[in-house]
């Protein structure tokens, strides 16, 4: 929260400048310019096809950028891609964990990924469990859990090497009410201890948890400050009014 | 009828705008064709032969000089026993040898005949027959000279042993067998993942809740793939005559008629792999492992099945692709008429019936 | 009339041991808009596929439009449109050339029935020529029901048709339901959005397998049993924490700008809680009591 967030140019851990990313003649991010301070939740959001997807791609590594600069826990995304990869954690809706291995087995892979020793994994990994309440089912393939639990311990092994940024995309999609909110209880636990949150989200209230939000439109960021401040900046009674308001002046479909 | 068309248009649209695919399925069989013709017709140059004299006398090595002077040998070795003869083969090396018997002249001036053993190395039964080919010449020219000089009739018989494959199979098969395995790839394979494809995507789902007789989806999934696969026939067929020199010998009626039935044994072997698999790579798995390796072990195209197990031998009875394999040989490579094949052309209809009706029974309306 | 029966629906997988369906049973009137409100797993894909005639229940009965899903499935195919969870279309033809398959595929052309995919389909002309993969996720789902209704079915299905669609996109899916209501077309949809839930005449709130409730949603509103304060200060998460210590608080959930709390008595713990709020020094404080939203009411069912 933003008590414990420090907004000094010390504590930038994404700083983008005119981030650009084209195929051909589409640009599908268009010169975005943002910082996300440490331990805070930074909301991302924005119409389909507006360019978000894009955007986390270049952050996290995996896609290198048109034009622009930006820097991910202090590594560049042109040059130190595989730096940043070690020091993020990322979660998405689409892929998050093998289904036809358990849910030990998805622990130590993960976390061996990303260089836990044995005992490491050992104590962290029988920890996690714990604390999810997964003790009967630790051994149990994670294609018997529910969406819910499976997204709560995606979320866990993504930032069980303690990355200082976690990336989630879409993480509560389809998920029932209460494990929702159990999953942003997750998310504040985690950003209370310092971890950096970007996400991602269709819930409006949702975006209503996070410390500032950006708003992107076309490729571009609309609107970059905390929910309090959108309302007040447009007049709006609720997030999702916000979000009306800016997306609907969106031009493209793609 | 409109309806069946707009099925029909879609699958080719599907099928035409999938361009790597398009450009393997057709570059498939061209580029084997080419490739298994290359190693055919390859020009023998300085194959590398040994001599095994036992004679040593003046024609012995006036033959010797000739063999040794023509652009299509390099003598590697003389050698002076029978039993070395094995052992220079089993290098690989050795594409040939020439055996001359003891006493070589003598037989020949005093009894007016005498022969040479030529030994090839057949497991490449297309070399082998050319370079044996070869050396008969050389001999057969010797021989038109010495009967030149005297007006004796001198006569060099050439004793040919094929090493390894004695009945030197294979030397046009595989224009039959790339047919068998193309057609089948493009009618079994394609077919079954084009239709498991729509159960991926959820389009089968939708397809199932509309009015659409279940079956016509599949009829028209695979009509297209009987188009591609006559092209394929004829690019074959094509290649094989202009750029093979293997000429059709027999009615190309008839050939291509007897394609077009192994065509719908394989779509109808497709349909069933549809109807037993929910994905793509299984389809595409289970066409592999049951329709290729299948086709290229006991199509007899690779391996001459006479020389396989008993039981291996009654496997392949269940290929249908062996059956096509006799089929094309017998009409294109022997000329034989369908008198000679009504026996492997009702084989394939029988087959061709049982996969339809497999299919037909575990073709499901609904999703479970 | 009843467009939509199912009496007792049982259904389960693998053999029994993945129960799906533990005795549902709805009714959907004509030109009704009926909302399937659940999350993952609730098992409202199989009671729609069960509906749609792709599969067959275990037990009970189920009619569309007065015919057996079972007996009937060839008439109730020419009668309903069907819009599975995934984007079902074909991605490598372009938008224009899968309405057309479509169309064809019900016997019917686009103009025959143009009027009633007008408004969504002139949002797609731009597009037309594009291939149905390539368009944005609401575009897709805009596409995908104009080829379900495109040979005017009676009932609609449509299976979380709004899942993973942006917010603006989804409320313009909405309003084009209500016009098709209008039509006098039945339309079964489902969606994991609880907000969406006030946008149909009549919800069943689902859970693994089980409805919980049917009714309007201003009903399932009323029938909220408690008092809902919602509450917010400076430091949420602290808040958050100090409610769910509150020795009266009986549950507490954060919705977005607020946390929604009831108490275990309502009318005695109203005036602690804002003294003991006050002691813990929360900045910026608000309790308000407030008026439940489906999703408070969902979760009070559990």
């Amino acid at each position: 929260m933003m008590k414990n967030m420090d907004t000094n140019t010390a504590n930038i851990v994404i700083q983008a400048r005119n981030l650009t990313k084209r195929f051909g003649d589409f640009t599908a991010t268009d010169a975005i310019s943002f910082e996300v301070y440490k331990g805070e939740i930074f909301g991302f959001l924005g119409a389909n096809g507006a360019g978000k997807t894009t955007a986390m791609k270049i952050l996290i590594g995996i896609s290198k950028p048109s034009a622009g600069e930006a820097q991910v826990a202090g590594f560049d995304v042109y040059t130190q891609a595989e730096l940043i990869k070690k020091n993020i954690g990322y979660m998405s809706q689409k892929f998050s964990l093998y289904e036809d291995l358990t849910i030990r087995e998805n622990i130590r892979f993960f976390g061996g990924i990303y260089g836990l020793s044995r005992a490491e994994l050992k104590i962290k990994g029988d920890a996690l469990i714990k604390k999810l309440g997964l003790e009967a089912e630790a051994d149990k393939l994670v294609a018997s859990l529910p969406l819910g639990w499976r997204q709560k311990l995606s979320f866990s092994i993504a930032i069980l090497h303690n990355p200082q940024i976690v990336f989630l995309d879409e993480p509560t999609g389809g998920v029932d009410p209460l494990t929702r909110r159990q999953f942003w209880d997750m998310i504040y636990e985690a950003a209370h201890r310092g971890v950096t949150i970007f996400v991602t989200t269709h819930y409006m209230d949702e975006a209503e948890y996070c410390d500032r939000v950006s708003i992107m439109v076309d490729g571009k960021i609309e609107a970059l400050a905390s929910p309090k401040k959108l309302k007040e900046q447009f007049h709006a009674q609720s997030m999702d009014e916000v979000f009306h308001q800016l997306a609907r002046k969106a031009k493209r479909a793609e | 009828m409109r309806l069946f068309i707009a099925f029909i248009f879609k699958e080719f649209k599907h099928i035409l705008r999938d361009q790597r695919t398009l450009f393997i399925l057709f570059g498939m069989p061209i580029v084997q064709i080419i490739l298994f013709g290359f190693a055919l017709t390859n020009e023998v140059k300085d194959s590398k032969i040994v001599i095994l004299d036992q004679a040593h006398d003046a024609f012995s090595q006036r033959l010797i000089q000739r063999l040794d002077a023509s652009q299509y040998f390099d003598i590697e070795r003389v050698l002076y026993q029978s039993d070395a003869i094995h052992e220079v083969f089993k290098t690989g090396k050795i594409k040939l040898a020439v055996v001359f018997p003891p006493r070589f002249q003598h037989e020949l001036l005093h009894t007016n005949q005498a022969s040479v053993q030529l030994i090839a190395d057949a497991s490449d039964p297309n070399t082998a027959s050319t370079v044996t080919m070869y050396a008969s010449a050389i001999l057969k020219d010797f021989q038109d000279e010495l009967i030149a000089q005297t007006p004796l009739p001198y006569s060099i018989k050439p004793e040919i042993r094929m090493l390894y494959n004695p009945q030197l199979k294979g030397a046009y098969n595989f224009v039959p067998g790339v047919m068998a395995m193309i057609l089948l790839l493009i009618s079994a394979m394609m077919t079954s993942i084009a239709i498991v494809r729509e159960k991926e995507l959820g389009t089968m789902e939708v397809l199932l809740v509309s009015p659409v007789p279940p079956l016509m989806v599949i009829v028209t999934k695979a009509i297209p793939y009987i188009f591609l696969s006559l092209i394929n026939v004829t690019t074959i067929l094509l290649l094989s005559v202009f750029l093979l020199d293997v000429p059709i010998q027999g009615s190309i009626v008839l050939l291509i008629a007897e394609s077009l039935l192994f065509i719908l044994a394989a779509l109808a072997l497709g349909l069933f792999i549809s109807t037993i698999t929910n994905s793509q790579q299984v389809a595409m798995l289970a066409s592999l492992m049951v329709l290729m390796l299948p086709t290229l072990i006991f199509s007899g195209f690779m391996f001459p099945i006479e020389n396989m197990p008993k039981p291996m031998q009654i496997i392949s009875n269940f290929i249908p692709s062996k059956w096509y394999f006799f089929i094309v040989r017998d009409v294109m490579i022997k000329g034989l008429g369908f008198k000679s094949i009504w026996k492997e052309s009702l084989i394939l209809v029988a087959m061709t019936c049982v996969y339809v009706g497999i299919a037909w029974r575990n073709y499901k309306i609904r999703l479970e | 009339m009843e467009s939509i029966v199912a009496s007792h629906l049982y259904k389960s997988f693998d053999k029994g041991r993945i129960p799906a369906l533990l005795d549902v049973s709805l009714s959907v009137e004509q030109g009704e808009l009926f909302g399937l409100i659940g999350p993952d797993g609730a098992g409202k894909t199989t009671l729609f596929r069960i509906l749609a005639t792709l599969l067959l229940a275990d037990q009970g009965e189920a009619k569309v439009d007065g015919l057996d899903v079972k007996q009937a499935y060839k008439a109730i195919r020419h009668r309903v449109g069907y819009m599975p969870g995934r984007f079902s279309l074909y991605q490598d033809l372009s938008v224009e050339e899968n309405l057309d398959f479509f169309a064809k595929v019900f016997g019917t052309t686009i103009q025959e029935n143009y009027y009633l995919v007008k408004d969504i389909y002139q949002q797609l002309e731009p597009f037309k020529t594009r291939k149905a993969g390539k368009l944005s996720g609401g575009m897709k789902q805009k596409l995908a029901l104009c080829c379900a209704l495109i040979h005017k079915p009676s009932v609609l299905f449509l299976d979380e048709p709004t899942t993973g669609v942006d917010p603006v996109s989804r409320k313009e899916f909405w309003e084009m339901l209500q016009k098709l209501k209008q039509e006098g077309i039945s339309i079964l949809v489902s969606t994991p959005y609880m907000d969406e839930a006030s946008l149909c005449d009549r919800v069943a709130l689902m859970q693994k397998g089980k409805i919980l409730d049917i009714d309007t949603p201003s009903h399932i509103i009323d029938k909220f049993p408690k008092k809902l304060w919602a509450v917010s200060a400076t430091n949420m998460y602290q808040l958050l924490m100090d409610l769910r210590a509150f020795s009266a608080t009986a549950a507490c959930y954060s919705f977005g700008e607020s946390h929604h709390l009831t108490l275990k008595n309502d009318a005695s713990d109203a005036a602690s809680l804002q003294q003991y709020l006050t002691e813990k020094k929360h900045k910026d404080l608000k309790i308000n009591t407030i008026k439940p939203t489906i999703e408070d009411c969902f979760m009070a069912m559990l």
